[in-house]
Parts: structure tokens; C-alpha cells; sequence
């Protein structure tokens, strides 16, 4: 964005100026005015609702643990009554594909939706705001402030600020920790001042990045940061709903009394009173148009509504409107009907699909799985009684938090034979009474040792398929694995 | 390391990493400011795309610049510090190896507790122990498994473990020597110290008698006097010598394959079997945790 226009500049006359400027600019600090409305109202409610569920979810207890929490230690991750193992990281993948088609859908449809209302960027950045605007006051008194003397007033308004800024975003660095160690050890550990490196590193490390973010970057994050602000334009087209300017209506802009007539005044409905740019949080002028900073926050269409009211006009000079809409004079429902548009509705079936997907395979899911590894030291070997062995490892993942047992069978040729022993089982243990059956303890895996035989000569020599069925003893349930039984020549 | 024993490519490195990184921050200087017309601009780079997106020629963010510059700091930091400008070790004296060693020797500090009781406990109590043979189990699919298999049960050429049939002796001091030490068994051909073909199937067939496996009692009777040139190693009962790791051959296991040609095959070609020495890979209590996992194999 900043080739130099070097040559451009040879050609022109010799009339025009040269100056030396940095190509690298101070940033020009945004000082958003405070706003209510429509959809400052539903900016908030969705604050609401993601920061209950970030800061109460790991307080939330399921059974003798905590609801959801992410034990990377132990590789295991518990979500409400399902325990996934590393083997299960295909829902992770499928949780974020329908995110990012998610993402797609409701950029599709209306603009910057997630930047406007649900990102973090945006909901800390609105949380630390307000948090400034209590103490320091709103856009005016801050922009004051700022240029003040420092004096104790003012010491003491930055220092209080910071200070709940601080507490703040090390109880959300603590609050991000606790979905990864169990939270009520880890305000055990606070308070007794025995946290371990790595917490105490992701806990600063998180708040720092919390409050950073919120606190100072803000809008530059968007501006020069984010990968998805750019991406985004390739979901829009001339139907998305976007927060527009009336032009049409709105121009030429001018200030005015309130009782004046403005068609007299030969000025359209924008009465100039810069609001909308006081409003914006990444400071930009929402009458130029549509411009890649703007998050989509709605905060200039809320505040015009207002001023609107106050010179009794009608309201939505600053608009959620398409393109379209807006090229062609269509009526809000002409405009509404287009929602449905193939690109629309391409994305939600994929996104139903998806969804429908998941649910259905998070339904099947067995609480247990089974892996079977070929011993790679024993191609097959004659036994002293004349058969023909195989040993296989059968790795088995208990998914559940109960101690379960499994009873092992192997089938797909004549005369297969199983050998499986648990060694370390326990002698009162009554379920424990069938054949070839293992203890796994509770989201415990296991390796277990099988051999496999068959009497010498029953089988051509080569690669046999065999599957081993391992059933769960407590839930009946059964898992079917393919191996292959060698037979040498 | 031979193909760069000459100081020309440390040099080419240290000038290239050296330079890169000083070039860069060349770069960023001469790129700091620049020469615009103020007139008559409209502050676009003159590039127009898709009929009306215009490329603005707005500058970066001065943040962006300190991310620049503490890159490069960081760049000349890690050189410092570290490995990577030519032949020049870095004052840290960091390498691979070293971070490998201090890694297993916190491991093994961590471990030292529990070893300790391990280390008190006599063979026997701790092939019964739950603990010690789950470590034992994971020190043996590790290292053991990919000869003796994963059921210890072993193949041609690779003993049994489980069977209480032990070619050097099954006592755990015994197992725990053949641990550390490793093995070497050797059995030389024998073919022309028992004469003719005729003579090695003879003996071959005696060899079977002594387990009792269907042979040619003929040819057994008349093997038996030859038998005495084995004897020297495998005893005049030919049930072996645990000091010398000569084979029981009145049993009926057989590591380098059953039958009279198998057996014919050993005599004339000899056979020389290794099991490797592991006291340099282990600590000393893990050894014993090891060999009592494999003693209680066949001593449940």
C-alpha cells in the first residue's frame, strides 16, 4: 500500500511541491464517544452473554470435575459428559470448519456481524472503554485530559484506571488458565502463591495480551492486524447488508438550526454535526462510504438515529442497507428479500450439512476406541503344540469416567483363536469373569498384549484379513477393527 | 563433517546470516522517509483495480516499525547467543546433544524418588509390584520388543522369555548380568570334527531321541557315540551348560528351528547369536526394574 509514486512524481509539472514525509505514522489515538441505540443495546447483550459464559463456565462442576476443561497434560479434553482423546481431533476440525462457514454465512448476509458485535477485539475493547469512560470521563473529557498538565487529579485518574485495567485482564488471563487447570486449584494455587511456571506465564501472558489489546491497540488490531478484515470484502457482494450513508438523501451536508427548513436551505438530511466520526471506534467517516476499518459496529447509525429524533426527521440517514439498495431505491423489503440468494443459501446448506454431521457423529460415537498394532518383531511363529501365532498390541482408550471392561474376540478364520491376558487384574473383580477380558480404568488408555492362532496348515500362506471385536462388558457396546494374520510359507 | 573442514563456508554462512540481518535493517532506514508531491495528489498510488478499487498510499503504523526493529535486535541477540553465524558456538555453548543429556538427566533426577524404592525391594517383590511393572513393561516394549516381541515369546533366533527355559540362566542376577552385558552365543560347525554326512544325520537323530521326538532309532543308536564331540559343550546328557549358554537339547525347545534338517543345518554351519548390551543405555535401577519385569515373565 505504499509503493512510491516516484515516477509519477517526475512527470509532473514543475509546479508541484516535494515534501520528505515518514512513511511510518504515530497513531493517531481514537477517542470513541459514548453512544446508545439499537444496536449498542444488542452489542451489549451479546457481551453479556459471551463474558458470562468465558468467566462462569469453569466454575461450572460436572459430576466430581469441572465441566469443560482442556487438560493438555494428560492429552485429554472433558466437554460436559464426553471425554475426547487426541485420536478425536476430528471434531476439533469440524467444530472450526463451521465456524469458518459460520463466519461466511453471516458475512455473506450482513457485513462484519462477528467484528461489530462478538469479537473478543471488539468486546474487551467495549468492556476496557467503559471501564476508561467511568473513570476518565467521555470523548471530550478524556481528549482533556490527556492534554492536561499532569497534576494529582489527573495522576490519580490514570493510576485508577490502569489499576482496574490490570485486575481486570489478569482475572481474565487467570479465567483463560482455567479451562486448562482445574480453576478451583488454580485459585487454590493463587492464593497460596504456589503457581507453577506455566501458569503463571499463560495467566500475565494472557492478561498482558488482554490488556494490550483492549487497552491500547484496539482499533489498530483491525486496521493492520487482523487476516480476516481483509478476507472479508471476498464474501461480500451487492447484497450484503452493510452500515450505509444516505447519500442521496443526506447531501449537501450542513449545519442548521433546529427550526430551520432545510429544503429552503437547499441541504439535504445530514445536519454535519460529526457525531458519527465521534462514535466510530476505529475513527473513520462513515459519509465516505464503505471502507475496509469499518468493523460494522452500527454505533454511527445509533447516534444518527438520535440526532435524527432531535430534528424531527426520519430516521436512518446512517443505515444497515446493501448496494443495491441503495443504487436502485429498492424498498426495505425488496432489499430483505434478497437475502436469499443463491451464494446465501449455498453456504447454509453446506453449514446445515455440516452441523447435521457432527451432531450425528458425536451421537454414534462409541465411548471407547481400539487401535491394533501389528508386532513388528514377530512375523508369525510355530508354538511348541504346532500352531501358527501372530501377536498384535491392542491399544484400548476408554472414553468414559468409569472403570469399564472389554472382552476381546478376533474372527475371519477358521479356527482363530484368542490368548489375552490382563495381568494386572483384580481377583475380586466380578465383571472380570469372561474369557479375554481387560480393565481400562476411567479416561485411562491401555496396551494389551493378544496373540492370535490358528492350527499349522489351516491356512494358505499370505495376508489374512481378520477384524478383532472388542465389546464393552458395561455398555454392550462394540468396536470392530481390521488386521491382517500372516501366515509365512 | 569432513566435506567442511575448510574456513571458507563458516565465513559464507556468518557473512550471509550477518549481513541479512544488517541489510535489513538497512533497508529499513532508506525506507523510512520518502520524497512525495503534495499538490495535485490524491493520495493514491495510481493503481486502480477492478474499475474502482484505488490503492491508497497510506503510511504503516510506527508500532509496526518497533516490531522491525526489535526483530532485528532479536536476530543479533540469538547470534550471539546461540549457534549460527558460521563456526562461532555462541556464548550460551548451547547444542542439541547437551539439551538432549540435560533433558534426561532432569528426567532421571525426577525419577530418582521412585526408583529409590524400587531399588530396595528384592526381584522378587518387585516383579509383583503393580508399578514397577508397568515401567518395566513400557522399558521392555521400548527396547525388547522388536527382538523378543511384544509377548516376549520371542521367534527363530530371538528366545523365548516366558517359558522358564533359560540358555544362560533364569535367576534374576543371572538376567540382569545378560541385560547389561549382553551375550554371545557360539556354536562352531561341526560338521567335519563328526566325519561324514552319514555321521551328522546319525547324531542329528540321537539329538532328536534325547526329546523324546519321533527319529530314526537306527540312526539315533549309531549317533550316540559321536555324540561325545558335543557333549564337551551341550553334557554328556546333552541337557546343556547354562555358564557357556550351550543349549538343553533334551527339551523340546528349539530357537534356530525343530526337525532333522534343521538340526543337520546347526551341526554343519555352527551358529553365532548376539544379544546386545544395554548398561550404557539405562540407569542401574532401571536394569533391575527391567530384569525383574522379565524374570516374572515365567515366575508368576
Amino acid at each position: 500500500m505504499n509503493e512510491a509514486p516516484a515516477a509519477k512524481a517526475e512527470e509532473k509539472p514543475a509546479s508541484t511541491k516535494d515534501v520528505v514525509i515518514s512513511l511510518y505514522k504515530a497513531q493517531d489515538k481514537v477517542y470513541p464517544r459514548s453512544v446508545s441505540g439499537f444496536f449498542t443495546k444488542w452489542r451489549w447483550v451479546i457481551i453479556w452473554l459471551t463474558q458470562l459464559f468465558f468467566y462462569g463456565m469453569p466454575w461450572i462442576q460436572w459430576g466430581q470435575r469441572q465441566a469443560l476443561l482442556f487438560d493438555l497434560e494428560a492429552r485429554r479434553f472433558y466437554i460436559f459428559n464426553l471425554v475426547f482423546y487426541p485420536q478425536d481431533l476430528i471434531y476439533l476440525t469440524a467444530i472450526l470448519i463451521i465456524s469458518a462457514l459460520s463466519l461466511f454465512l453471516f458475512t455473506a448476509v450482513a457485513g462484519r456481524l462477528w467484528c461489530g458485535y462478538a469479537c473478543p477485539q471488539t468486546v474487551y475493547t467495549e468492556i476496557f472503554l467503559w471501564i476508561e469512560r467511568k473513570i476518565e470521563g467521555d470523548r471530550a473529557a478524556r481528549m482533556k485530559l490527556d492534554t492536561a498538565e499532569m497534576s494529582g487529579q489527573k495522576l490519580f485518574k490514570k493510576a485508577s484506571k490502569q489499576f482496574v485495567w490490570i485486575v481486570f485482564a489478569l482475572w481474565t488471563g487467570f479465567t483463560f488458565v482455567g479451562y486448562f487447570t482445574p480453576i478451583r486449584e488454580l485459585s487454590q494455587s493463587v492464593l497460596t502463591l504456589s503457581l507453577g511456571p506455566w501458569e503463571t506465564f499463560w495467566i500475565v501472558f494472557y492478561g498482558f495480551a488482554t490488556y494490550g489489546n483492549a487497552g491500547y491497540m484496539r482499533e489498530q488490531v483491525c486496521k493492520y492486524m487482523c487476516p480476516y478484515a481483509r478476507f472479508q470484502s471476498a464474501m461480500f457482494d451487492d447484497d450484503t447488508l452493510i452500515v450505509t450513508y444516505d447519500e442521496a438523501r443526506g447531501e449537501p451536508r450542513g449545519g442548521r438550526s433546529r427550526k430551520a427548513d432545510s429544503n429552503s436551505l437547499k441541504l439535504g438530511s445530514c445536519i454535519d454535526c460529526n457525531l458519527c466520526v465521534q462514535v466510530c471506534p476505529t475513527g473513520i467517516d462513515i459519509r465516505k462510504g464503505l471502507q475496509y476499518e469499518c468493523i460494522g459496529c452500527g454505533a454511527c447509525a445509533d447516534v444518527c438515529d438520535s440526532v435524527m429524533d432531535k430534528m424531527g426527521y426520519p430516521r436512518g440517514l446512517v443505515k444497515y442497507s446493501t448496494q443495491n439498495a441503495v443504487t436502485k431505491n429498492w424498498t426495505h423489503s425488496q432489499m430483505l428479500q434478497r437475502i436469499m440468494r443463491p451464494r446465501v443459501l449455498i453456504y447454509a446448506a453446506i453449514l446445515g450439512l455440516l452441523v447435521v454431521g457432527l451432531l450425528v457423529s458425536l451421537w454414534l460415537r462409541t465411548p471407547f476406541r481400539v487401535d491394533v498394532v501389528r508386532d513388528r518383531g514377530v512375523m508369525a511363529r510355530l508354538t511348541d503344540d504346532g500352531k501358527l501365532e501372530n501377536v498384535y498390541r491392542l491399544q484400548i482408550m476408554n472414553g468414559t469416567e468409569t472403570a469399564q471392561h472389554y472382552r476381546l474376540a478376533a474372527t475371519g478364520l477358521d479356527g482363530l483363536e484368542i490368548e489375552a491376558e490382563d495381568r494386572d487384574h483384580d481377583e475380586n473383580d466380578e465383571n472380570m469373569e469372561f474369557e479375554h477380558s481387560v480393565m481400562v480404568k476411567p479416561a485411562e488408555s491401555r496396551w494389551l498384549i493378544v496373540d492370535l492362532k490358528i492350527p499349522d496348515g489351516s491356512a494358505e500362506s499370505g495376508s489374512h484379513k481378520i477384524q478383532f471385536e472388542v465389546q464393552s462388558i458395561e455398555s454392550k457396546e462394540t468396536v470392530i477393527e481390521k488386521s491382517v494374520f500372516l501366515v509365512p510359507r | 563433517m569432513s566435506d567442511f573442514t575448510s574456513n571458507f563456508w563458516p565465513m559464507f554462512i556468518t557473512v550471509i546470516a550477518v549481513g541479512g540481518i544488517l541489510g535489513c535493517g538497512l533497508l529499513l532506514w532508506l525506507t523510512s522517509k520518502m520524497k512525495v508531491s503534495t499538490t495535485g495528489s490524491d493520495n493514491t498510488s495510481g493503481h486502480v483495480w477492478d474499475e474502482t478499487l484505488r490503492e491508497m498510499n497510506n503510511p504503516l503504523p510506527r508500532w509496526w516499525v518497533w516490531m522491525f526493529i526489535i526483530t532485528i535486535i532479536f536476530a543479533l541477540a540469538y547470534l550471539a547467543l546461540y549457534p549460527g553465524a558460521g563456526s562461532f558456538a555462541g556464548k550460551l555453548g548451547w547444542t542439541q546433544v547437551n539439551q538432549y543429556e540435560n533433558e534426561v538427566a532432569t528426567a532421571n533426577k525426577a525419577l530418582e524418588p521412585l526408583y529409590a524404592r524400587f531399588v530396595a525391594m528384592k526381584a522378587e517383590d518387585l516383579a509383583a509390584d503393580k508399578e514397577a511393572r508397568a515401567i518395566g513393561e513400557r522399558l521392555f516394549m521400548n527396547n525388547c520388543a522388536q527382538c523378543h516381541g511384544s509377548d516376549a515369546k520371542g521367534s527363530r533366533g530371538f528366545p523365548n522369555l516366558t517359558d522358564g527355559d533359560w540358555l544362560y540362566g533364569g535367576s534374576p542376577e543371572k538376567i540382569l548380568d545378560t541385560i547389561n552385558n549382553g551375550r554371545i552365543g557360539m556354536m562352531p560347525p561341526m560338521g567335519a570334527a563328526l566325519g561324514t554326512e552319514e555321521d551328522v544325520k546319525n547324531v542329528a537323530n540321537y539329538v532328536l531321541s534325547l526329546s523324546g521326538t519321533s527319529h530314526d532309532a537306527a540312526r539315533a543308536g549309531l549317533g550316540k557315540d559321536k555324540f561325545a564331540v558335543c557333549a564337551a559343550c551341550h553334557g554328556a546328557d546333552g541337557k546343556g551348560n547354562q555358564d557357556i549358554g550351550a543349549p538343553n537339547l533334551s527339551d523340546k525347545i528349539w530357537l534356530h528351528g525343530a526337525g532333522e534338517a534343521a538340526i543337520i543345518k546347526r551341526i554343519n554351519e555352527g551358529k553365532t547369536n548376539q544379544m546386545p548390551a544395554w548398561q550404557d543405555k539405562f540407569t542401574p535401577a532401571q536394569i533391575q526394574v527391567l530384569a525383574s519385569y522379565v524374570w516374572g515373565l515365567s515366575n508368576k
